[in-house]
């Protein structure tokens, strides 16, 4: 039977720019959550975000004048590839059939020129028809935005880059499944390699919204912490007083590799997928269903697909990790809590759970690649990192939510949850690889 | 985890909404007359751009609050018009195969609510200008500049509160899921052209692996907006017209003079369920999905045809399908009339099937319905298994000489069509073949 292993693992994140350190970052309970200083949001309902920092990503490419100018997201999707790639150890791997090698992401779109775009419509407005001018907004259009730009926007460019920059030429496809599409790349990546269509498929996500408009539209869906004071304090999930959640950015990518190619060319596996459930709530575009009907199927299907009974009660549960959706919005800590019960039965209380959300924000559409790498990272050091700010709790939310501070714990297999708006949910299982 | 391909996958329902009308049936009767959708645009003034000509379905001929359950109605008030296309097609693909889901029916679902799929693919949706515009005029200066503080403090309190909620692109899906309560795996895929064929292809992925017994599966997209159309004009993909002349020939796909594609809005959902399923509940499959092949390409621009990337995936459809290229009686190709795509393509095939590429029929909708993007890989798979099922070559429009493509201006005719190759590159470079099989050949 063919089993997928995770090689390599990298990550551009609000927290850091590799491995190591973020994960140190992580275990000492640190908020990556500060003002936004890419644009002036000092008049925005939401002033601070999880903001990528001191990144470069002509550092983590061979020769960047192939890839012209790449958008945000596809320079973040570069760095973690990068990293991931390094670990595989792949890159001296010489044998590699580039048609056995694709890629699925999670991807988000380009960063749009709000600046242009603002000037371009208003510029453009007719007052008496009370429309915009589409001869004068073509014109404007000409002059104010860039061109490539616009091509960037399309959320299948990082797939490009990165076949550009690893010649990747197997099966490729980018999802977007707001908040859930890392995770759902990555279930659907191992699917691709269980079936037989590749030996090697890099995966995760890449996404920022972290722009005006981006912070224009989940303000006024009121998704978006408007805390008032230290930034640092903002994301809280499974709090009372939670409020919203914080925009964060980023990437994490992972190289996903059949286990007979990957021993074939003596890699190390990290970990080994063995869980993947996707499903839908078909309930409502703006709300949850009430009773946690989506996310609980998309647990149980992967807990199923790995072969666990997750709700037999036990002293040991077969999980010892939930890495929570966890948005720190109110309506989703309680219904994921919901859910989880759901899954787990009597088993709940005793499986820690925890939102890295809490320290870095929302990464959005690389939020499920970020975190099934830092239940990777749990595997790997025994160590479960906390959900910070959780000062006060909300009573009706009574799980293990590891409150605060980082622990030492015995770790095998994890479960990482992801949900998008409009009611896609995704759950992977990860485990401790044994031959 | 483990998976198996020994569940033979069908077509057991075809929706396609375009230019030419809402269902397969308009499309393709116009097909058969040899009638193109595409006109000069008539939903915003196009004399700003260099390419006015799409294909444009026109709003009377198609309201989606007339379609959705009355429970869903309100929820209208949130689709972008790419939201709204995709919940046609979908409805159209329940009717046609026959079976009972939540937003049409007061009977118990024909398939239970948990083994039906969602997988429809998406574009980058555009913001309707005037609704964005709009709201941002509000925080214009008297110099004319935009004032950032004001939008952050008040002018953006204009905007609607669910506008994000109408632009995302899984919203597609979502609506569809919602609308006839398909709670099984769902997808977004966002792949330009490419978008449709892959979700087909997931589609039956996912039922070969048992995790659903049928899927919507499809795509949509509406490229008839100043912002979208704009983007297009950024590849330098688009032909220059303002409509004046014969319009037929202005997408020329494979000739030696063609100079570019036309935007279009429209897409297709296909109900792909497993044969069993099908068969449980008497249901009439259009055909089988035999085979399935991706890649990604590899040239130096996005906006290319790699084609190599196009004869690899072609060959691993080919392998999954266990045909050789004799078997195929037709090709449905992008056939965008953009030369460097058209000629990834032309070079793609000719190493697939040699010489004999130019006496395999050919048929291109884009010169029928514009580029619909997202959507268009699945009006084609839908144009494929009509083709099938009609035994019938609808006619083909645009192009004099095709260079060793069979694919110059035609009449239908009716022939024998046992195997079709559909394949679609995209812009960014991913590229799928899907080959769809006779039922009882």
């Amino acid at each position: 039977m063919t089993r997928v292993v995770v090689t390599g693992m990298g990550w551009i994140t609000p927290l850091g720019n590799d491995l190591n350190s973020v994960w140190k970052r992580m275990c000492n309970g640190e908020s990556a959550i500060a003002t936004i200083d890419r644009f002036d949001a000092s008049s925005f309902p939401t002033k601070f975000a999880g903001q990528v920092r001191d990144f470069d990503w002509k550092q983590y490419v061979q020769d960047a004048a192939i890839h012209h100018e790449p958008a945000m997201n596809s320079q973040f999707a570069l760095g973690a590839a990068k990293q991931a790639w390094e670990q595989s150890g792949l890159g001296s791997f010489e044998e590699l059939d580039p048609e056995r090698a694709g890629i699925y992401l999670g991807a988000g779109e380009g960063v749009l020129d709000f600046s242009a775009h603002s000037m371009i419509d208003t510029h453009s407005w007719d007052v008496e028809d009370g429309k915009v001018d589409a001869v004068a907004w073509a014109k404007f259009a000409t002059e104010q935005l860039d061109e490539w730009g616009e091509v960037e926007q399309e959320p299948n460019m990082p797939l490009w880059h990165l076949a550009r920059e690893y010649n990747l030429r197997g099966p490729a496809f980018n999802c977007l499944t707001a908040c859930a599409a890392s995770t759902q790349a990555i279930g659907e990546a191992t699917s691709v390699l269980l079936h037989g269509d590749a030996d090697v498929m890099l995966a995760g996500g890449t996404h920022t919204m972290l722009h005006a408009l981006g912070i224009t539209g989940f303000n006024r869906l009121t998704a978006l912490s408007t805390f008032e004071g230290d930034p640092k304090k903002a994301s809280k999930p499974f709090s009372r007083d939670r409020g919203g959640f914080v925009m964060g950015e980023g990437s994490g990518m992972l190289v996903l590799e059949t286990l007979e190619h990957a021993l074939a060319r003596g890699a190390t596996p990290l970990a080994e997928i063995v869980g993947f459930g996707s499903s839908a709530d078909a309930y409502r575009i703006t709300d949850l269903h009430p009773e946690g009907r989506g996310p609980s199927a998309a647990m149980n299907n992967a807990l199923s697909q790995a072969g666990i009974d997750a709700k037999t009660p036990t002293e040991h549960p077969p999980v010892q990790y939930i890495s929570a959706h966890g948005t720190s919005t109110q309506e989703n800590d309680s219904i994921e809590t919901m859910a989880i019960k759901l899954a787990f039965g009597a088993n709940a209380p005793n499986v820690p759970i925890s939102s890295i959300k809490s320290m870095m924000g929302h990464l959005i559409a690389a939020a499920g690649s970020v975190e099934l790498i830092t239940c990777i990272m749990s595997i790997q050091t025994n160590m479960l990192v906390p959900t910070i700010n959780l000062d006060n709790p909300d009573p009706s939310l009574d799980l293990d939510y590891i409150p605060n501070t980082a622990r030492e714990a015995d770790v095998d297999c994890c479960l990482s949850n992801s949900f998008g708006f409009g009611g896609q949910n995704n759950t992977l299982v990860v485990k401790r690889f044994e031959v | 985890m483990s998976q198996s391909d020994t569940n033979k996958v069908v077509i057991s329902g075809v929706g396609v909404i375009s230019a030419l009308g809402v269902g397969i049936d308009p499309l393709w009767e116009a097909m058969l007359e040899g009638r193109t959708g595409l006109k000069r645009i008539e939903r915003f003034d196009p004399s700003g751009f260099s390419s006015q000509v799409a294909g444009e379905l026109a709003e009377e001929d198609f309201k989606v609050r007339k379609i959705v359950p009355k429970s869903h109605r309100k929820a209208t008030k949130v689709m972008c018009r790419d939201t709204e296309l995709a919940v046609g097609a979908a409805a159209q693909a329940v009717e046609n195969a026959g079976i009972a889901t939540a937003g049409t029916s007061d009977d118990p679902p024909t398939i239970d609510p948990n083994r039906i799929g969602c997988h429809i693919g998406a574009g980058l949706i555009s913001a309707e200008v005037n609704e964005l515009g709009a709201a941002l005029v509000t925080s214009k200066k008297d110099d004319g500049s935009f004032d950032l503080a004001h939008w952050g403090s008040e002018g953006m309190q204009n905007l609607s509160p669910l506008w994000l909620l109408k632009y995302l692109p899984n919203m597609l899906a979502c609506h569809v899921t919602i609308v006839h309560d398909c709670r099984g795996p769902s997808n977004t895929i966002t792949c330009c052209e490419a978008s449709s064929g892959l979700s087909i292809a997931e589609s039956r992925r996912v039922i070969q692996r048992g995790d659903a017994d049928a899927c919507l599966s499809g795509g949509a997209e509406d490229r008839v907006n100043p912002l979208a159309l704009y983007r297009q004009h950024c590849t330098n993909r688009l032909a220059e017209t303002d409509g004046s002349g014969d319009i037929t020939t202005v997408v020329r796909p494979f000739a030696d003079d063609a100079n570019g594609t036309v935007i279009g809005e429209g897409g297709g959902i296909l109900l792909v369920e497993s044969e069993t399923s099908c068969q449980q509940r008497a249901g009439t499959p259009w055909c089988s999905i035999e085979g399935m092949g991706c890649r990604q390409s590899f040239v130096d621009t996005p906006l290319d045809g790699d084609p190599s990337a196009i004869e690899s995936a072609i060959k691993k459809a080919m392998h999954e399908a266990q045909c050789a290229p004799s078997d195929i009686d037709l090709i449905v190709p992008l056939g965008s009339g953009i030369p460097e795509l058209d000629s990834g393509e032309r070079i793609g095939l000719t190493a697939i099937f040699g010489e004999s590429l130019e006496n395999i029929p050919t048929i291109t909708t884009i010169p029928y319905t514009g580029n619909c993007m997202a959507g268009n890989g699945a009006i084609c798979v839908g144009v494929a298994a009509k083709a099938i099922k009609e035994q019938t070559i609808p006619a083909r429009l645009g192009s004099e000489v095709t260079n060793g493509v069979c694919a110059e201006k035609s009449n239908a005719k009716q022939t024998s069509i046992n195997r079709v190759l559909v394949v679609t590159p995209s812009e960014g470079g991913q590229c799928v073949a899907i080959i769809l099989g006779r039922i009882d050949s």
